[in-house]
């Protein structure tokens, strides 16, 4: 739960300003970028995500390290996965 | 793959190992304390302290946020839960945590509906979706997590939702490290800084640790570079006599944090007086509470918590392992009796917990290191 994971962002919510569309290995869900509203991202840039909010924003020399780090701990990021899937975020 | 090549690259991890090993002052023992659960994963995943000189001890801090909740507040949780139209939401890390009577998992068999979450903003929807329930989100954390609760209640009052609530129990990190410094049990020489907990709060709420304690601060990253690398400015400074805190992390963390998230915290929520951490026992302001302005979300305030202080199992020692007086494998019921798949204390719950790291990743000794690093 504690885990940043990386995402990149797809598409930012037509009618909602603070959700974006984003990519984390594959799986595209919606999630918050309220935290970031000082300097919002767009499509093509990456953020740190943590339990459904865009930390902060990284690049892609950050993401992929993270995403090693992540997928190298097993089952804990499966699970943040598996989580992430199920989200509900609207 | 040549991204993180960098953060990975054997020889740099040698060739500042050797840097490290030229600062140590002859007859000299160095603790550093890693602050951050992720960063102890990341040191046992990659045997990290098997570079390291013996005179230099990584000590394994209270930041892992599962593992310092008290076994009163899972009862309390449950307690919450079992009330007649309650649905509770929790992230999946609690759901094994063993309060008295059982954990999550164990209330569930018993009838209560605790559901495990992604996002408190997944809790929203379900409250959406069961109008007629009160929808509890189980809120745990430290700053890293507290800007998403807070966000999330802004959310709902600005959606006008009436039964969404939350059981806040976000804990602060800089009264657990005051308490650790304050403590006789452990005498550190630097600390390295958490990571994401950073991004929120910035670099600026460690300066007492340097400027009132003499002690030095990196905050750092998570791959084993990045740690090998904070150990090193760590080192300087301690060769230097110097006491900073320093930004190993800044591809990341903001110097000043984030406002934003700092803001939503500020608006939403207020220190406690006081708060239980497992371990540690009472600290006094180490932990959030939601303000009288929100009380309509404040589960606390919505239905009476018992609030009974729950000594931990005798056997379990997660108090020493989470304050670095014991490492993991010291504790008596360490890969005996407990263990990932049936935890007695909350470090070996959590991925994040120093015995959970420990037991899925063993620990490569000095001696095998150098082999490996010659063949």
């Amino acid at each position: 739960m504690c885990l940043g994971i990386p995402g990149e962002v797809i598409e930012l919510h037509p009618e909602q300003p603070d959700l974006a569309k984003v990519d984390v290995s594959g799986v595209r869900r919606l999630i918050n970028i309220g935290l970031l509203s000082d300097d919002p991202p767009t499509p093509g840039e990456w953020v740190l995500i943590h339990v459904g909010f865009a930390l902060s924003k990284i690049d892609e020399g950050e993401a992929a390290a993270a995403m090693q780090f992540l997928e190298g701990i097993g089952k804990a990021y499966d699970d943040e996965i598996a989580a992430l899937r199920e989200s509900l975020i609207e | 793959m040549r991204f993180v090549d960098e953060f990975r690259d054997a020889d740099k991890a040698h060739a500042l190992a050797a840097k490290i090993a030229a600062l140590c002052e002859p007859g000299r023992q160095y603790k550093l304390m890693e602050v951050c659960g992720g960063h102890t994963h990341t040191i046992y995943k990659h045997g990290l302290e098997d570079y390291l000189p013996e005179s230099i001890t990584l000590v394994h801090g209270p930041g892992c946020p599962v593992c310092v909740i008290p076994m009163g507040r899972v009862d309390d949780a449950i307690h919450l839960a079992s009330q007649p139209d309650v649905i509770m939401t929790s992230f999946g890390d609690m759901m094994r945590v063993p309060g008295s009577g059982g954990s999550f998992f164990d209330a569930n068999a018993e009838g209560t509906n605790i559901r495990m979450v992604y996002s408190p903003l997944d809790s929203l929807k379900i409250a959406r979706q069961n109008p007629d329930k009160q929808v509890v989100f189980m809120a745990i954390g430290f700053e890293t997590t507290a800007p998403s609760t807070a966000m999330t209640m802004l959310r709902a009052a600005a959606a006008g939702l009436t039964n969404f609530s939350v059981f806040c129990n976000h804990v602060t990190i800089i009264p657990a490290i005051k308490a650790i410094l304050d403590s006789p049990d452990l005498r550190l020489d630097g600390f390295i800084g958490p990571g994401h907990v950073s991004t929120v709060i910035g670099c600026r709420p460690y300066e007492f640790i340097a400027s009132g304690y003499g002690k030095p601060v990196v905050v750092a990253g998570f791959e084993p570079l990045d740690i090998l690398q904070s150990i090193y400015m760590l080192m300087v400074q301690l060769a230097q006599g110097r006491s900073e805190v320093e930004n190993q992390y800044s591809r990341v963390v903001p110097w000043d944090g984030n406002l934003v998230a700092l803001k939503a915290i500020a608006e939403t929520m207020e220190l406690r007086p006081y708060f239980e951490w497992r371990g540690l026992g009472f600290i006094s302001h180490s932990a959030l509470q939601v303000r009288e302005k929100y009380a309509a979300m404040d589960a606390e305030r919505l239905f009476q918590v018992p609030g009974v202080r729950v000594a931990d199992p005798k056997a379990c020692q997660c108090g020493e392992v989470l304050k670095g007086v014991l490492k993991p494998w010291e504790c008596k019921v360490f890969g005996t009796a407990c263990t990932p798949e049936t935890p007695i204390g909350t470090c070996m719950v959590s991925p994040e917990g120093a015995c959970a790291a420990y037991y899925n990743f063993g620990r490569m000794n000095r001696n095998r290191v150098a082999e490996v690093s010659r063949s």
